[in-house]
């Protein structure tokens, strides 16, 4: 039997307003408990929300990044439920008439485009954190996340694999980082994931019951949860058994999924539009003013990249993947008077490798696009060579120094001068006639010997052109 | 002193004939004196003290406005830094609210003396006072009667002269009913001319809070205080706020008079009837022109109301579940015991019938056929005012059924009750501004008349009022053992 | 219309209502009667009707994207039934 998969992704992301969707209270993370919950978010009698402009403003720019409809007319509605995190007993959602209708990304995966589907994204409010520690059989609720703008992201059941569904991911969360909507923060719960799983014969058009997966907050988590699953549900179909519509929790360390038991009983969220707000309209002039407003995205920047830069579609793609990263390769190329190419491979090489190691964010690089961009002239100018070059960036990743400055002042630069490269030759060959009998014998690799020799003679800074070039010459005898 | 008008009061405060302090303990004395009226929930003695002594000083540097140094008292569903606050209810009869709501803070910045706090029926939801957990408050015409409600403390208080004026809410007639039943004047503002923040919400939509006085003039003062926009309320209209006591002395010229026959039918209790044509003869006497409206679809009022209202406070009252604040029951099993049993254990009957109703109107498969619907007739209704209203200037007619009932009369069925809000459901549905003004009285009970305006006409029908006031003494009369 | 007492059972559930057994019935019968006052309503014909949410024909007001709100932790939890460590407790909520 062949099995297809069906995955829809629901994702929540936390917009990077100051304030609350709904009151004045601060959105900033790690505050203590209850500190950042004011009377409307603690949902005391007679208190009232208030619209949140920003909330408003980012939700308008997604919809315009996705091309998607923006409803000029949109509704708040109330989701009624009790829980102890959530302090009014229903939740400010949207549900009939989200603020943004449908729209696309585009993915690549294995070389190919495909075109996801969002349904729509509508704002609502973050509930607060229970907290399960010890408090001798009783939870602690903090409020400080309650209120939070939340956009919620909803995907038509486009993908067909766990691939395609982390590529979506990872689509969006570059997106709304470009845009500047969310800081897309999965440790802190800024950008969250849920999936909707279901799996039918091959061929079949109707789609198989769909469980949803909860608590993925990683994008390997959501890969191999959503393999799991679709083992598990494989597995349960092809013995027999029937899939149940229901929640389950993706357990990283025992890398499963269970079953959430409470949220067996069908909820039923009584949906009604929220008799304390009033409708939003967005004006085509606001519209048009967002547009305007947009950043260059990262499809086109990519596009760009390639066609104006000449990069393959892979270094494009890392130099893209964050705004600020490609601003810093622009910024690193124009300092280096258009070196492209060293600039896109010492980026997404050395800088990207060891920013990771101290796991740095590009804004937090120790050596800024004027200095990258001066040692990298230097590269292409020939005054060092290549692997001098890294010695020169490793100073510079400790200091304040330009290149040039510390070229000199380690007497770094290269020899170039051809009589005294020759010199140094003549004498090294002159002094190991073995290893010469050996490469004139035929023993290619003894020519690495002499490299070696002359490089160390010259402490590294004979241009390895011009070594390798004489070398040969010399050794033709 | 307590007979005087609030523009009597505080000439008298001007002219140092007493001070706040003095007329702040002759109010808070009479309040002690008829404790058996059950008007009031708390009796804010010291706060109302420190508050006149301030007001004194105010008034001293001749500073401040018309109400500096004026007692009143709150219903007691306005949110009172520091001071209890409990709805009517057992819910929360431990809540001291942390906070003012908007109306309270403009008293306070007007400088008035808060007195206390006054019953009122659990969470807005009555007409008689009865489903309050302190028990009803009785009528000063009759103490064997309801005062009205919800507002039936406001309305009992003033009528008994406990104090000068009060504020109420009304969401289904909840300040026009009890001041008809207790012979005083309420209005009920257009929905949004009265911030609703801290206000205790029963039902969104419709709550709107507004003035309780003994006089057409009196209750401008306090409007004019409690109007205006408020950023903390989305609900809240950005309207200006006119003088209300501006053109109150303008007589009316050719005014014209609406009726709507709904509220004439053969329904009508024949001496009600009576004493409200005697009203509407005296307005024709001063040129005001009668016409008969159609509202056809105001039968359909009752039950569009009670779906939204009771959907939108099963919602509203989803918040009191013993986590932040409010009653919590002793030593819960587990999260769903607690839930259930706080609230079980705090609501009364009505709060949970009301619950109960808006859970069921809104629950999957029937949101259509109800919630949906009612705001369908909802629509019809209102538009039936908006065409009344666009061929006169005023509506009339009567405000309750019956003049006050005997305690314990309707509390034995719900929909009896619910239906002696039928004269005054429909302009909340329509949101309009409305009043009640003493129209005499049957059997030695009063009767109120109620005059409906258009949006924001809270001028015209102060005016109308007044102009009534000034030819009539029905408001001036004072139940016997108050005087 | 009438609901049955299950009916009544499960609408309590959903709003966390405690209702005793002996009144049920009592609350049946009121929440039956109430709704037949309810079904009034399907005597007119709303098909072309739209729904009127709001008295007030208007937009939702924005508000500017500013922090007005300081940590009032302490005034607010004075009137909490449960609290320790800033944190409102509750009987452990199973997942």
């Amino acid at each position: 039997m062949e099995w297809e998969v069906v995955i829809g992704l629901e994702i929540h992301a936390q917009l990077a307003t100051k304030s609350k969707i709904f009151s004045g209270a601060s959105t900033a993370y790690g505050a203590q408990p209850n500190t950042q919950a004011c009377a409307v978010d603690l949902g005391l009698p007679g208190v009232l929300p208030v619209l949140n402009q920003e909330a408003v403003r980012m939700a308008v720019k997604f919809g315009l990044a996705i091309e998607a409809e923006i409803t000029h007319y949109s509704v708040f509605a109330r989701k009624n439920y009790f829980y102890p995190d959530l302090p009014k007993g229903y939740q400010i959602s949207q549900f009939e008439l989200p603020i943004v209708g449908p729209g696309h990304i585009d993915i690549d995966v294995d070389g190919n485009t495909k075109r996801i589907g969002v349904t729509r994204a509508h704002l609502e409010e973050d509930a607060g954190k229970s907290l399960h520690a010890d408090f001798q059989g009783l939870t602690g609720i903090d409020l400080n996340r309650a209120g939070t703008p939340l956009l919620e992201i909803v995907s038509e059941p486009d993908m067909r694999s766990a691939k395609e569904a982390v590529a979506y991911m990872r689509k969006l969360h570059e997106l709304v980082r470009y845009l500047e909507i969310c800081d897309g923060n999965m440790q802190e719960g800024s950008f969250r994931c849920d999936a909707n799983v279901s799996v039918r014969p091959k061929g079949q058009q109707e789609f198989g019951t769909r469980t949803e997966l909860k608590n993925i907050n990683s994008f390997r988590f959501v890969e191999r949860a959503i393999n799991h699953e679709v083992e598990r549900q494989i597995d349960v179909i092809e013995n027999g058994g029937t899939i149940i519509q229901e929640t389950r929790l993706y357990d990283a360390d025992a890398d499963e999924t269970r079953s959430m038991r409470t949220k067996e009983e069908a909820n039923d969220y009584r949906y009604f539009p929220d008799p304390d707000l009033l409708p939003i309209y967005i004006e085509d002039s606001l519209k048009a003013q967002l547009k305007s407003e947009l950043p260059e995205l990262p499809a086109a920047k990519k596009e760009r990249f390639m066609s104006q830069f000449g990069l393959d579609q892979e270094t494009a793609g890392i130099l893209t993947s964050t705004r600020e990263l490609a601003q810093f390769f622009e910024l690193t190329v124009e300092a280096s008077d258009n070196v492209v190419k060293l600039a896109a491979n010492w980026i997404s090489g050395d800088l990207i490798g060891a920013l990771n190691k101290q796991s740095l964010e590009i804004t937090e690089s120790p050596i800024d696009p004027v200095r990258l961009g001066g040692l990298i002239k230097r590269i292409s100018d020939n005054t060092i060579s290549g692997k001098i070059a890294k010695q020169v960036f490793e100073a510079m990743w400790h200091g304040q120094d330009s290149a040039d400055d510390i070229i000199e002042a380690q007497g770094l630069k290269q020899i170039t001068d051809t009589g005294a490269i020759e010199a140094i030759i003549d004498t090294i060959i002159a002094n190991n006639p073995k290893q010469v009998e050996q490469y004139l014998g035929g023993k290619e690799k003894v020519f690495g010997f002499f490299v070696g020799q002359v490089m160390k003679e010259t402490q590294g800074k004979a241009s390895p052109a011009e070594v390798n070039k004489m070398l040969k010459q010399k050794l033709k005898k | 002193m307590h007979n005087k008008t609030l523009i009597e009061l505080a000439a008298g405060l001007r002219s140092r004939s007493y001070s706040s302090v003095e007329l702040t303990q002759h109010f808070l004395s009479r309040i002690q004196q008829h404790q058996d009226l059950n008007a009031f929930i708390t009796v804010s003695e010291d706060i109302a003290l420190q508050q006149a002594e301030q007001a004194d000083k105010k008034l001293a540097n001749d500073d401040g406005g018309l109400l500096t140094g004026i007692p009143l008292a709150q219903k007691d569903i306005f949110c009172t830094d520091g001071v209890k606050t409990t709805c009517g209810s057992k819910m929360l009869d431990n809540f001291i609210a942390p906070y003012n709501a908007t109306v309270v803070e403009k008293f306070n910045d007007a400088g008035a003396v808060m007195l206390g706090k006054l019953n009122m029926d659990e969470f807005a939801m009555g007409s008689s006072n009865e489903t309050s957990f302190y028990g009803a408050s009785k009528n000063p015409w009759n103490s064997d009667t309801v005062p009205g409600g919800s507002s039936g403390g406001s309305a009992a208080a003033i009528a008994a002269r406990l104090t000068p004026a009060a504020t109420g809410t009304d969401t289904g007639g909840s300040i026009r009913q009890p001041a008809a039943l207790c012979g005083i004047t309420g209005l009920k503002p257009t929905y949004g001319r009265v911030s609703r923040y801290g206000m205790i919400a029963y039902a969104s939509s419709l709550d709107q809070g507004g003035p309780m006085a003994r006089s057409a003039a009196d209750a401008a003062q306090l409007l004019q205080v409690m109007a205006g926009f408020d950023t903390k309320d989305s609900t809240s209209v950005d309207h200006p706020v006119p003088d209300y006591s501006a053109d109150l002395n303008q007589p009316l010229q050719g005014l014209k008079i609406g009726l709507p026959e709904q509220f004439f039918s053969d329904d009508l209790d024949q001496a009600i009837a009576s004493v409200i044509q005697a009203v509407i003869d005296e307005y024709t006497k001063s040129g005001a022109q009668i016409k008969s409206v159609s509202m056809p679809h105001l039968d359909y009022a009752i039950p569009a109301y009670y779906v939204i209202a009771s959907a939108e406070c099963s919602s509203n009252l989803s918040r009191y579940d013993g986590v932040r604040f409010g009653y919590r029951c002793q030593n819960p099993q587990d999260l769903e015991d607690m839930y259930t049993r706080s609230r079980g254990e705090a609501f009364g009957a009505e709060v949970k019938r009301r619950i109960l109703m808006g859970t069921y109107a809104l629950s999957a498969g029937y949101y259509d056929a109800y919630y949906l619907k009612a705001q369908k007739v909802r629509r019809l209704i209102s538009n039936d005012f908006k065409q009344a209203l666009s061929e006169v200037d005023v509506l009339m007619g009567p405000v309750s059924p019956t003049t006050a009932f005997k305690l314990g009369e309707k509390t034995g069925d719900p929909i009896q009750m619910y239906l002696s809000d039928i004269y005054t459901i429909a302009i909340n549905l329509a949101g309009l501004p409305a009043m009640s003004i003493p129209a005499g009285f049957v059997n030695e009970m009063p009767v109120g008349l109620q005059i409906i305006g258009n949006y924001f006409e809270e001028a015209k029908l102060l005016q109308t009022a007044h102009q009534y006031q000034m030819v009539t003494d029905w408001h001036q009369r004072t139940p016997h053992g108050f005087e | 219309m009438s609901l049955t007492a299950d009916d009544v059972k499960k609408i309590a559930h959903l709003a966390r209502l405690g209702i005793d057994q002996q009144n049920i019935d009592n609350y049946t019968q009121d929440l039956s009667r109430m709704l037949d006052l309810m079904t009034q309503m399907n005597d007119l014909n709303t098909d072309d009707v739209a729904p009127m949410a709001h008295p007030l024909d208007q937009q939702q007001r924005l508000r500017p994207d500013e922090v007005t709100e300081s940590d009032q932790r302490e005034k607010f939890q004075r009137i909490a039934p449960q609290v320790e460590n800033g944190l409102y407790l509750v009987p452990k909520v199973i997942d």
